[in-house]
């Protein structure tokens, strides 16, 4: 716990920003998420001739920074809503197929490898394709196709734990399931599973802001970053650069969970590893 | 003047610790070692884990292994000190000078080539011979070794064969370029005791054949003992004692030394069986689920109260799986089993509360029979809550005192199991054993992950608590040294059936059928000359049939 | 027989069985999902009758089970159906596109893959160093880009700073090889960037688990030369987790496609599928599924089948 190295630093704090930024969003933007205060296109501050929008606006004269602040906020929402349905739905089958095994864990396992040898943006589109797409169906089929990658985990670590001594001990002492899931395995399963769980987290936001540039995402008049990089894409050939603000701050959001998640991991990793050796 | 091959001086070692959560710490394992060895001589190297043994063998090839460093000293081979060396002068030497052979050849081996080429790799690189020199050369080491079919036993691949060929296999790879000096680190360690000897007696006779000179390391006194000419006992990278063979077996001089040669030296009176039999093992047959083979066939013992009846045999004889069907892990197909008068029930989930109390075990791995995230009271403490309802100050009171009567004292209650030694795990799990108020507690090669003098004091610590419990120990292990001193009926066992049963002495006193002949007479013993004795033995006898 | 045919016998047939129950699930599946493919197609406001019919129209009347086999094997001779947008075949459509896709991945795979592999040995080679450090930081930032970040990245950076390159990747059958490969130019770097860090970092995982085996450790003592260490001993073990590597990521390859194709506008398969998706055309979408589904299947069956090969332990029974 002494030392935090400084990437993972880094990573701590920008994290730290975009989920305050997000939270304090209605505070912090100057302007309305679909406010038009200027013209098309207006220059953002690095620019020869800055106009008086920091970032400048988009291609229907929106404030640009404004807007990036509401998509931080449903772009982080959206992310961190799906990450809690895949790990909740991807942890409790993962467990239950381990400590039941049998058919059970045959089954389930054979369906996961089914979802799992198909690319998940394309069975996302296939999915999308026939439902209407609403923030509640995004998170929960985003989630569920991401979930299958958490039961893999859980499951691989939880069966590693079931075939320990203790839990074997704990069996031959008479302890009922709800001792040995609670108080056996759980403990020990936590760690890698929230190393997993900033994977996961990054793993969402790139899928949404994916599926929302290809206009499959979230919908008008909401935007993410990814839709934004949409919207403003047609200025890029002249110059505008308005589409890569949204495409660089994913980037960024990523980045610095990826640092926090390399760190994590890492530390869990070193523990396991344990001393001496 | 001898003729020294291989000089450490002043030799100090050091490595980079990862402690979790800390700054990397670079610490010293080695603290200045110094010793000779002549051409042709073998000196042996003992220590228990961490004593720093594979880390000093291997710098008199200047290698280090993971982190470690040489950080002081000097080793000269051959007269010049080859921790000046380049790496070009380096290469010279290993694999050509010295050669390692390792714990485990079954990694050591690549398993992508052919064992032959392998063998004699070093040979064609160092442009010693020609490539039907070498393999002639290597199948005469095979041929020496004792291994079937020399001629064509390189053309397979490693995985072709067994482990104690491919030991075997590994002391040919190092004997092939003809080099001074071999570094056999614990290369018998990894084998069935009855395989060992074998291994054991092909490489001294190989050292000798070749009079190369040799660095012996392993745990084992009495294995040493029966290859080398010096012995250097080492404990936490210092010298304890060094000195011939016969100095260090017959006089001993450090305290440490003392308890490592006397260590199997735990004195047991054989109690005769009284009473009803606390545990009733009749025909039992068990097989694992999906596979056609009985793993256990139509076994049969009898255990007496607050007696031990010991369970030998080697990997794959059945006896732990004798110690899963009596927990009903594994329910048997055929047979009966009473306990403490009542028949048991085959499957675990139909036993009631008191045979599960009555009847404990302890593991031999204490690492992983210890929920790593529980702490000793919690571990301790579980059995008095789940059995007897104990709660609180109560509990806590309790727990103390069996941390006191596995002699651990106070301090301990809140620690978690990463904090504790390998010696003291195992005590805790006692602890949690006795915590059931058991009639028969189940030893799974309790001792056998340990180093031998924590190992005694676990013994003596089960005898000892056996005198005041009265608790009846089913001990299974492979190594006949802990069965004398601990048991008083023994059950051989070997492919899965009871090959000898009986009282202690009954079972160890000739005449033996084969097998527990040839298993007794394979145990090392602390004795000068005993491996040649147990070969001529075994000559005499195959001359005889 | 030989185990290792009974091996890949299994694990061909695996792969088929595979296959049929993804597009079972595309098929069935989706017509399981809340939601009415005509109600979809007319819009909200559509009449009870004009629902009727192009039900009636599309055959969604008969049951699932029916239209699934009629459709399956229907894809497996080759008809893909028509689509509901403009009544064309899909199977005349996904041709030529599929032609054109394969076209990007394989320039893509061509370049990535070798660059992969010395990158992973050079960060071996100089582990916990520089050039190892600095190529640990580059893939960790290149493996959070999303596909359409880096590639509009790209296209600012080359067609409106260098104006090297046209931000339209349009390529049609006149073209010669030349002119192509300068238009898809962008899109190969885009793809080549993404799959790379992965790549790579897998490759690496894999050397160094070799390196660090107990027989590399022998080869060592042996005095054997470095070169010699990695040419004899380290790579004939490294050439199975490494080629699965490689497999695995050519399967994510195909799907990065499809986000790039829209990016650049090239006409493939990715294109055809999204803006498909965007019409609701159900049958296109469908036909498109199927044929992701198969090569990514395909290729992690590759990736098996590989690695079962280069297995001493199976190459050689006991």
């Amino acid at each position: 716990m002494s030392r935090i190295p400084v990437s993972a630093l880094i990573g701590l704090i920008l994290t730290s920003a975009f989920f305050l930024t997000a939270i304090f969003a209605n505070v912090l933007a100057p302007y309305g998420l679909n406010q038009t205060v200027g013209d098309v296109w207006e220059n953002p501050f690095w620019s020869a001739e800055p106009s008086q929008y920091l970032l400048g606006t988009d291609n229907i004269g929106r404030d640009l920074l404004s807007r990036m602040i509401y998509g931080c906020q449903i772009t982080i929402f959206l992310a961190t809503a799906a990450t809690i349905v895949s790990f909740t739905t991807g942890s409790i089958l993962g467990f239950t197929a381990a400590v039941l095994g049998g058919w059970v864990d045959q089954v389930m396992s054979r369906i996961v490898d089914l979802f799992m040898s198909l690319p998940s943006l394309i069975l996302a589109l296939v999915i999308l394709s026939v439902m209407q797409v609403t923030l509640p169906v995004l998170v929960i089929v985003i989630g569920l196709l991401d979930s299958t990658r958490v039961y893999r985990l859980a499951r691989a670590v939880a069966v590693d734990i079931v075939v320990m001594d203790y839990v074997e001990a704990a069996r031959l002492r008479g302890e009922g399931t709800r001792w040995i899931v609670l108080r056996e395995i759980l403990p020990n399963a936590l760690s890698p599973l929230v190393a997993e769980l900033g994977l996961r987290f990054i793993f969402a936001v790139l899928f949404i802001s994916t599926l929302s540039f290809l206009g499959l995402g979230v919908q008008p008049p909401l935007a993410d970053w990814g839709g934004m990089v949409k919207e403003n894409k047609e200025g890029l050939v002249y110059g505008i650069s308005a589409a890569l603000v949204p495409a660089m701050a994913i980037a960024a959001l990523a980045i610095s969970v990826n640092l926090v998640a390399d760190w994590v991991l890492n530390r869990t990793t070193s523990l396991k590893g344990g001393r001496g050796a | 003047m001898p003729d020294i091959l291989l000089d450490v001086r002043n030799l100090k070692i050091g490595a980079t610790v990862y402690p979790p959560g800390e700054a990397p710490q670079d610490i010293e394992i080695v603290h200045g070692v110094s010793f000779t060895l002549e051409k042709g001589k073998v000196l042996g190297l003992i220590g228990e884990s961490g004593a720093g043994k594979s880390t000093i063998g291997l710098s008199s090839m200047a290698y280090g292994r993971g982190g470690v460093r040489i950080t002081g000293g000097e080793v000269f081979v051959s007269g010049r000190d080859i921790l000046k060396e380049r790496p070009g002068g380096l290469r010279a030497l290993r694999g050509r000078e010295v050669t390692y052979v390792a714990q485990s050849a079954a990694a050591a081996f690549n398993p992508a080539k052919k064992i032959i080429d392998q063998v004699i790799e070093t040979t064609l690189m160092h442009g010693l011979a020609t490539r039907a020199e070498a393999e002639a050369r290597a199948v005469g080491l095979f041929r020496k070794l004792g291994l079937p079919n020399p001629d064509t036993f390189g053309e397979r691949y490693p995985h072709q064969v067994s482990g104690g060929q491919l030991q075997r296999a590994m002391t040919a790879m190092a004997l092939c370029p003809e080099p001074d000096l071999v570094v056999f680190d614990e290369p018998t360690t990894a084998l069935d005791v009855t395989t060992q000897i074998d291994v054991l007696a092909a490489i001294k006779e190989a050292i000798h054949a070749t009079g190369v000179a040799a660095l012996y390391i392993t745990h084992d006194l009495a294995v040493v003992a029966q290859v080398s000419d010096d012995i250097m006992v080492l404990r936490n990278g210092k010298t304890v004692e060094y000195g011939t063979v016969s100095e260090i077996i017959e006089t001993p001089k450090e305290e440490y030394t003392r308890a490592l040669v006397s260590v199997h030296a735990i004195e047991h009176e054989e109690k005769k069986p009284t009473g009803e039999p606390v545990l009733k093992v009749e025909n039992v047959t068990a097989r694992y689920k999906g596979t056609n083979f009985d793993v256990l066939k139509n076994v049969s013992v009898e255990l007496y109260p607050g007696q031990t009846l010991a369970v030998v045999g080697e990997s794959g004889s059945g006896k732990s799986t004798l110690a899963r069907a009596i927990t009903g892990l594994l329910p048997p197909t055929k047979g009966r089993i009473t306990f403490a008068g009542r028949e048991l029930s085959k499957e675990l989930k139909d036993r009631k509360l008191d045979d599960l109390r009555e009847l404990q075990m302890i593991y031999q791995m204490a690492d992983v029979a210890m929920n790593p995230r529980h702490t000793v009271g919690t571990i301790i403490g579980r059995p008095l809550e789940f059995y007897f309802g104990l709660k609180g100050e109560a509990k806590r009171k309790r727990v103390q005192e069996l941390l006191d009567e596995i002699e651990m004292g106070t301090g301990f209650i809140d620690r978690y199991p990463a904090e504790l030694s390998g010696g003291q795990k195992q005590r805790v799990c006692i602890a949690r054993a006795l915590a059931a108020k058991p009639k028969l507690i189940i030893c799974d090669e309790v001792t056998s992950a340990l180093d031998p003098l924590v190992a005694a004091g676990i013994l003596r610590l089960l005898l000892n608590l056996q005198q005041i419990e009265g608790v009846a120990y089913l001990f299974i292990t492979h190594d006949l040294a802990t069965v004398k001193s601990i048991a008083d009926s023994i059950a051989v066992m070997y492919q899965g059936a009871v090959q000898r049963y009986g009282g202690k002495t009954d079972v160890l006193t000739p005449p033996f059928d084969d097998y527990t002949d040839l298993l007794l007479s394979s145990v090392p013993e602390m004795k000068l000359g005993w491996l040649e004795h147990v070969l001529a033995h075994r000559k005499m006898e195959s001359a005889g049939n | 027989m030989h185990p290792i045919i009974k091996l890949l016998a299994q694990r061909l047939s695996l792969g088929l069985l595979l296959l049929l129950a993804a597009s079972a699930l595309i098929f069935i599946g989706v017509e399981l999902l809340p939601g009415d493919v005509a109600q979809s197609i007319l819009g909200q406001s559509a009449t009870e009758t004009a629902l009727r019919n192009l039900r009636e129209e599309l055959g969604l009347n008969e049951p699932a089970l029916t239209r699934y086999f009629n459709w399956l094997f229907a894809a497996i001779q080759g008809d893909l159906g028509t689509a509901l947008t403009n009544g064309q075949s899909i199977s005349k459509a996904v041709g030529e596109r599929l032609g054109n896709t394969l076209f990007l991945a394989f320039w893509a795979a061509i370049i990535s893959v070798p660059l992969a592999i010395i990158l992973g040995l050079i960060a071996v080679r100089y582990r916990n160093r520089w050039p190892d450090k600095l190529i640990s930081a580059v893939t960790l930032s290149t493996i959070s880009l999303p596909e359409f970040v880096a590639g509009y990245l790209l296209m600012y950076l080359f067609t409106v700073q260098f104006r090297i390159f046209s931000p339209i990747s349009t390529i049609y059958s006149g073209m010669s090889l030349g002119e192509k490969l300068s238009a898809i130019a962008l899109p190969v770097m885009v793809l080549v960037l993404v799959v790379l860090a992965h790549m790579m970092r897998m490759t690496r995982a894999a050397i160094l688990n070799v390196m660090q085996s107990a027989y590399v450790e022998t080869a060592e003592l042996k005095g054997l030369r470095p070169f010699v260490i990695i040419a004899r001993h380290a790579f004939p073990n490294a050439i199975a987790p490494v080629v699965n590597v490689v497999m695995l990521n050519l399967a994510y390859l195909v799907v990065g496609v499809v986000v790039v194709e829209v990016v650049f506008v090239y006409p493939g398969m990715g294109q055809y599928l999204v803006d498909h998706v965007t019409k609701r055309d159900l049958p296109v979408v469908q036909a498109c599924g199927l044929i992701f589904a198969a090569v990514y299947i395909g290729l992690n069956i590759m990736a098996d089948v590989i690695s079962i090969l280069a297995n001493p332990r199976l190459r050689h029974p006991k």
